[in-house]
């Protein structure tokens, strides 16, 4: 039985076809990567699969709860790691966490403890203190991947954790990731633009273009069947050389304004 | 109920640790109390008006609730780029409780501004006709801030960016403070103006703090508390169904 199931998702934006009926499992238990050039329509995909974006059509069953009827019981199925950002700058790290506690209904104690576990596990309890806005980009990303699991998720999704952080925190990160997948039993459904992270990480790929799933299997397979000897290699095959453009504009202008305003919110 | 508290505690907190934000916005109301308070008083005074100050301090309180009011409902533009809202929207919670959250919060944080204000404002002279008056004073400042909260809300739930916040604030929350009758009486303004001051809710929250103040008011406060708290409850469920059609 499949933790998660997508059958001929779609997402249309007006006339413009983000998400082209795509269809593909994930097991229980595996970690899943999800892989595509810039556009390519992985995080409209994740958006959808976790309630924040609404299909235009197709079915998906999260942990056997339906995705349109069953919302909140999928949402409390999953934890997530966004690409940007999403923390409280202006709240403290324990803060943080006990405010995502909170929301998912878990219990005083269960906080208390999860917590605790949680921060310590990604080396963050000496610090649960502090502010988040003195905390560097891999301890903000360290923060959110032990956020996203205190209410013991089934699965976990990962959008780009690893984006714009060196190497030593990048192999902490996936460190982590692999302990805690191993420890919790999570499943782990994550995308990222490092090939040689995937590759070394998933059981399963899958590669997405142009809204459309142009290939899968495990890594070995997608090496094999393209005839090369890397999973990068095997991706600039599919997938080809041009240079993709990058979704930018809106998010760009408030950011200078933001820092006009001194951010004061 | 875990979840509307987690979330108004959250904008207090944000709220007390931000100082330049509290100051920041104590600036404007203080700066309205001074120059119009010393510089029309006398000719207030003069045209048989009485006090000025007695006058101006409901308007000047009233309009650091407002402004405190529409900028934390307008905050919820920055949690949405910022990333934050994401975290909440993916949490097996309400969409109604996430909004009910926000807004008595938001509501909260701009009582405690129109508190400071108000202190502030017995150093300039003015005088409560009687100390317990703070308590429906509370009443009715709750209650415009929560209106203000939620139009905020409602309309930071259609923008993508804070590029549209000055248009905000010249053409729907200054027409709305000045039409309100806070800086100068609309007995004798013209009939168009009179009808506008009518449709604008802070009209009524400002009537309504000149009443437990000073025992002087125009409408009966009761009918100040209803007219608010329909407009709340309106615009609360205006701002409720745009809120579930946005998207994170």
């Amino acid at each position: 039985m499949p933790i998660i199931e997508v059958k001929n998702l779609t997402k249309k934006f007006d006339d413009f076809v983000a998400v082209d009926n795509i269809s593909f499992s994930v097991e229980k238990g595996e970690i899943f990567a999800f892989l595509g050039p810039n556009g390519a329509g992985k995080t409209t995909t994740i958006k959808m699969l976790t309630t924040l974006l609404e299909p235009t059509e197709g079915e998906v069953k999260i942990n056997n709860f339906d995705l349109k009827k069953e919302r909140d019981d999928v949402r409390r199925s999953f934890g997530i790691v966004f690409q940007d950002p999403s923390l409280d700058d202006d709240l403290t790290a324990y803060e943080n966490m006990n405010f995502h506690g909170v929301l998912y209904g878990e219990s005083k104690a269960n906080r208390v403890k999860r917590i605790e576990e949680l921060m310590k596990l990604v080396d963050l309890w000496d610090r649960r203190d502090d502010y988040v806005k003195n905390f560097s980009g891999g301890m903000k990303r360290r923060l959110e991947i032990a956020r996203s699991l205190i209410h013991t998720p089934k699965i976990i999704f990962l959008d780009e954790p690893t984006v714009g952080l060196d190497p030593q925190t990048r192999n902490h990160i996936w460190s982590y990731v692999v302990d805690l997948s191993k420890k919790e039993g999570v499943t782990v459904f994550l995308t990222t633009h490092y090939m040689e992270e995937a590759e070394k990480m998933a059981d399963k790929v899958v590669i997405i273009d142009h809204g459309k799933i142009i290939s899968s299997g495990t890594p070995e397979q997608l090496k094999k069947n393209s005839g090369v000897s890397s999973l990068e290699e095997a991706f600039l095959k599919l997938t080809g050389n041009a240079i993709r453009s990058d979704e930018a504009g809106s998010m760009d202008s408030l950011r200078t304004h933001a820092k006009m305003w001194g951010r004061r919110r | 109920m875990n979840t509307v508290y987690i979330l108004w505690l959250r904008q207090l907190k944000k709220y007390i640790r931000s100082t330049p934000r509290i100051i920041g916005s104590l600036g404007q109301p203080l700066l309205f109390l001074l120059v119009f308070g010393f510089g029309f008083g006398s000719i207030f005074q003069k045209a048989g008006e009485g006090s000025y100050i007695q006058f101006l301090v409901p308007g000047i309180v009233a309009m650091a609730v407002v402004f405190t009011a529409i900028f934390g409902g307008i905050e919820l533009i920055w949690d949405r780029q910022f990333g934050f809202l994401k975290e909440t929207m993916v949490a097996p919670v309400s969409r109604f409780n996430i909004m009910l959250g926000r807004t008595i919060g938001g509501a909260t944080v701009s009582v405690i501004q129109g508190i400071a204000v108000l202190l502030i404002s017995f150093l300039v002279g003015f005088k409560m006709s009687h100390p317990l008056m703070i308590f429906p004073a509370i009443v009715f400042m709750f209650l415009t801030a929560f209106f203000f909260t939620a139009l905020g809300t409602s309309i930071a739930s259609q923008l993508t960016d804070m590029q549209a916040f000055p248009i905000i604030m010249n053409f729907l929350v200054m027409p709305l403070f000045f039409l309100s009758g806070s800086i100068f009486p609309l007995d004798a303004a013209p009939a168009a103006l009179r009808f506008l001051s009518k449709i604008d809710p802070l009209s009524y929250g400002i009537d309504g703090l000149r009443y437990v103040f000073e025992g002087i008011s125009n409408l009966n406060p009761w009918i100040d508390v209803l007219v608010l708290f329909a407009f709340s409850l309106v615009v609360f469920l205006i701002g409720r169904f745009l809120f579930e059609k946005m998207e994170a």
